[in-house]
């Protein structure tokens, strides 16, 4: 475009062109996606995918769902392709990210029927998989959206996750689980209070704060589990928390084993979520810490306290972190290893990006992030053409294409990241 | 008359060149120093906290002194350690200036690795002239292109590269194991992932084995310098240089002065990458000589800190560098020596990098080591 059209247009015709432009590029993707899916899943694929809902012991059993691979993926095509073509043409209306997001999901379940065509394939261990993948990236997610809403940056949820983890297990081996996942929380609000400290009242880089808090906590870690873990095993041997069957609800097929019956931190994280989405919007003190996070200068005049405010929040986030790090050990492997939370922390941080800076949006997203990851291990059993790193990959691509895609339609709080200087 | 102001002012100039101010060199001497010393103290205590007696502790940062600067040996094992530091460092500093916080090296090292592996052992034949400066700048280029990634997602689209530098980081492992398992690239007749050996034509010299065999220093310090010097002509003598400057301290502003934001984040990307890279050649020709799972082994990330702690300057970058060389190498001795984990190593370098990034908080801790009161 040249700057003497630009000149011409009047800003709402700018925005439009703007629109339609996104408009088309979603246009080009779904049909690119269609090609894909025609040319690759549908001509590729024989004999029928058999999609495993419930196991035999199950009280209720359901039969299973079987999909006619070619005549499904090549039905998918045609539905893409209509999207495609509609979204080219029309463009710009409201329903944009509804086919996008139809779109994704029917590539992926053209994907899918693909790989399991002619061998069969568990959908329900696959989603309960996903829901329990996803419980480290949404409380990180979600320990982002506390501190970011007051404005902090918090680049330190690796490390706090990864503190969690650690306390989880080494408190966990000594007066067991619960108090495992107190200590836990504990230590990780005490690395959100330092993160505080540092930014509001030391006023350094919120971004070095974080890089520098994850760095310490992965040095400190790691020596103490090579010098003190490896020679006093006992230290690091804690109990696991089991899953808990929800009477009844857990027997419902296919949802019920997805979201009744699992261990105690998938159920916090679905609590704290719900938590966190009250206080943050309906009630008072979440007005304030958003209020801190979005114009702290009009906040203080009205007699906000900000440093408070921001110390609390992140210390409260840092309690969400640590909590969301107690389910690497605690609820998962019951032992520490070096570095375990293999960078979930930053992926959290992608998922509150993804979620528009809300603890719901948040989940959402670390539910997709969750399902890349399982889809990744399961597939790995089914054996595809394709080599496991790349499937391994997919959920850091995603990420990538995700931050790309949606940050210019979300907006972070408007002080996010900058120092508060009371006058 | 006139010429005698001129020439007290220049002497002024030149009085005020050799001898900076008391706040700049509280901030360029003082500061790090204490932060060196608080975060040695500190690791000494959480040494006492894990049920080290003190013996061994002073024997540990013995041994970190004589495994770093205490022999020839020592000093070249420093160097060693210190080049692909400086060369990440020096690309990390150059984001830094121009605004982009890129936690990338450590992908951009990998890549870098991964393609001058390749040039290394495919070309036989050529004289090392050729091959040994191709291979480097197949790192560099690989380096690049892999960190403009982040900087077109950033410019184009707004992504943070905060995010997507980690991502490129978490892939380029999973890269780099996929291409160590590939036939022509693995090497014939073993079955773990290790890459072909560079050809001898590639390798990057060792300079010192006339007086021992064992000494590892590689002619990659001869890059190292060079970059330092290129870097900080860049940065403050081109116009490039001054671009980048002024688009990280105020974005608006240089935008408004009619400079390209979008092309400067990508090209100070890309540079930054293309240092990375390069600090990944030096790591696959001058010291391991082949690619092996891991081999970046974290330098992108102690580079983060290297760039903080030489704040951002070509010349505090070569100097923090080596001093990171210098714990590097000290505590490898350290746990041969004294049985005390290298990791100590990276709970001190983060203490020292707090300590560095906050001088406020080293005001707090010492305020009779300044003459301003605390807080300012």
């Amino acid at each position: 475009m040249t700057a003497a059209s630009t000149t011409d247009l009047a800003p709402d015709a700018k925005i439009d062109t703007h629109k339609a432009r996104q408009a088309r590029i979603y246009g080009i993707v779904l049909i690119g996606l269609a090609v894909l899916v025609a040319a690759v899943f549908g001509y590729g694929s024989e004999g029928n995918a058999t999609f495993g809902l419930s196991r035999p012991r199950d009280p209720w059993v359901i039969p299973n769902l079987v999909v006619p691979a070619a005549s499904f993926n090549y039905i998918a095509a045609a539905v893409l392709a209509f999207l495609g073509v509609r979204q080219f043409m029309r463009g710009g209306s409201r329903w944009s990210t509804v086919s996008i997001a139809v779109g994704f999901a029917l590539a992926t379940a053209a994907f899918l029927v693909w790989a399991t065509a002619g061998k069969s394939f568990s959908l329900t261990g696959m989603l309960s998989a996903t829901v329990v993948a996803a419980v480290p990236i949404a409380l990180g997610g979600l320990a982002g959206v506390l501190s970011e809403r007051v404005a902090v940056v918090n680049i330190a949820i690796e490390g706090m996750l990864l503190a969690g983890a650690f306390t989880g297990a080494l408190m966990g081996s000594l007066l067991g689980g619960w108090a495992g996942v107190l200590f836990a929380v504990l230590v990780g609000g005490l690395f959100g209070f330092i993160l505080a400290a540092l930014v509001v009242t030391y006023r350094m880089d919120q971004i070095i704060a974080g890089v520098v808090i994850t760095l310490f906590v992965t040095g400190v870690t790691s020596y103490v589990s090579s010098q003190v873990f490896s020679e006093y095993r006992f230290l690091n041997n804690a109990p696991v928390f089991r899953a808990w069957k929800i009477p009844f609800l857990g027997d419902i097929p296919v949802i019920g084993p997805v979201l009744f019956n699992q261990n105690l931190f998938v159920y916090g994280a679905l609590i704290l979520v719900s938590v966190a989405t009250y206080y943050l919007f309906h009630t008072r003190y979440g007005l304030r810490a958003r209020s801190v996070g979005e114009h702290p200068r009009a906040a203080d005049t009205l007699g906000i306290n900000v440093y408070r405010t921001r110390y609390i929040n992140v210390t409260l986030a840092g309690m969400v972190a640590g909590f969301g790090g107690a389910w690497f050990t605690l609820g998962s492997v019951g032992r520490f290893d070096e570095n375990m939370t293999g960078g979930l922390g930053y992926i959290g941080l992608a998922a509150m990006i993804f979620g528009r800076w809300h603890p719901f949006g948040a989940l959402m997203a670390a539910l997709i992030f969750g399902f890349a990851d399982s889809l990744q291990q399961k597939l790995a059993i089914v054996r595809t053409p394709i080599p496991s790193e790349f499937l391994a990959m997919a959920p850091y691509l995603a990420t990538i294409v995700v931050v790309a895609g949606f940050v210019g339609r979300s907006r972070p709080p408007a002080a996010d990241g900058k120092p508060y200087v009371k006058e | 008359m006139t010429d005698t102001t001129s020439q007290s002012n220049l002497a002024d100039k030149l009085l005020q060149r050799a001898a900076p101010g008391r706040a700049e060199f509280e901030d360029l001497v003082v500061v790090p120093i204490f932060a060196v010393i608080v975060a040695l103290i500190v690791g000494a205590l959480i040494m006492l906290a894990t049920a080290v007696d003190i013996e061994t502790i002073g024997r540990s940062y013995l041994a970190l002194l004589q495994g770093s600067v205490g022999s020839m040996n020592a000093i070249s094992e420093t160097l060693t350690s210190a080049i692909p530091l400086v060369l990440a460092g020096l690309g990390l500093a150059l984001g830094f200036r121009a605004g982009l916080f890129n936690i990338g090296a450590e992908g951009q090292i990998v890549v870098g690795g991964i393609a001058a592996v390749i040039v290394g052992f495919s070309f036989p034949n050529m004289p090392w002239i050729i091959h040994m400066p191709l291979a480097l700048l197949a790192g560099a280029v690989a380096g690049g292109l892999y960190a403009s990634i982040a900087g077109y997602l950033r410019a184009a689209t707004g992504a943070h590269e905060v995010i997507t530098t980690i991502m490129l980081n978490l892939s380029s492992y999973l890269l780099l194991s996929y291409m160590l398992g590939l036939e022509w690239m693995q090497r014939p007749g073993r079955s773990d992932p290790v890459s072909k050996s560079v050809l001898p034509s590639a390798e990057l010299p060792r300079l010192l084995t006339d007086i021992d065999p064992n000494l590892r220093l590689h002619a990659g310090i001869f890059v190292m310098i060079a970059a330092v010097i290129l870097v900080h002509w860049l940065l403050f003598k081109t116009r490039t240089g001054f671009e980048y400057r002024a688009s990280g301290e105020n974005p608006d502003a240089a935008r408004y002065a009619g400079m390209h934001a979008s092309a400067i984040i990508v090209f100070a990307m890309a540079t930054a990458g293309a240092l990375a890279g390069l600090a990944g050649a030096n790591q696959v020709l001058g010291v391991l000589e082949r690619a092996t799972p891991g081999f970046s082994s974290g330098i992108g990330f102690d580079a983060i800190s290297v760039a903080l702690l030489g704040r951002s300057h070509p010349v505090g970058v070569l100097f923090a560098g080596l001093l990171f060389g210098a714990l590097e190498a000290g505590g490898r001795q350290m746990q041969v020596d004294a049985g005390v984990s290298i990791d100590l190593i990276s709970i001190i370098q983060a203490l020292i990098i707090v300590f560095i990034a906050a001088p406020l908080l080293v005001r707090a801790i010492f305020p009779w080591g300044f003459k301003k009161p605390a807080g300012r």
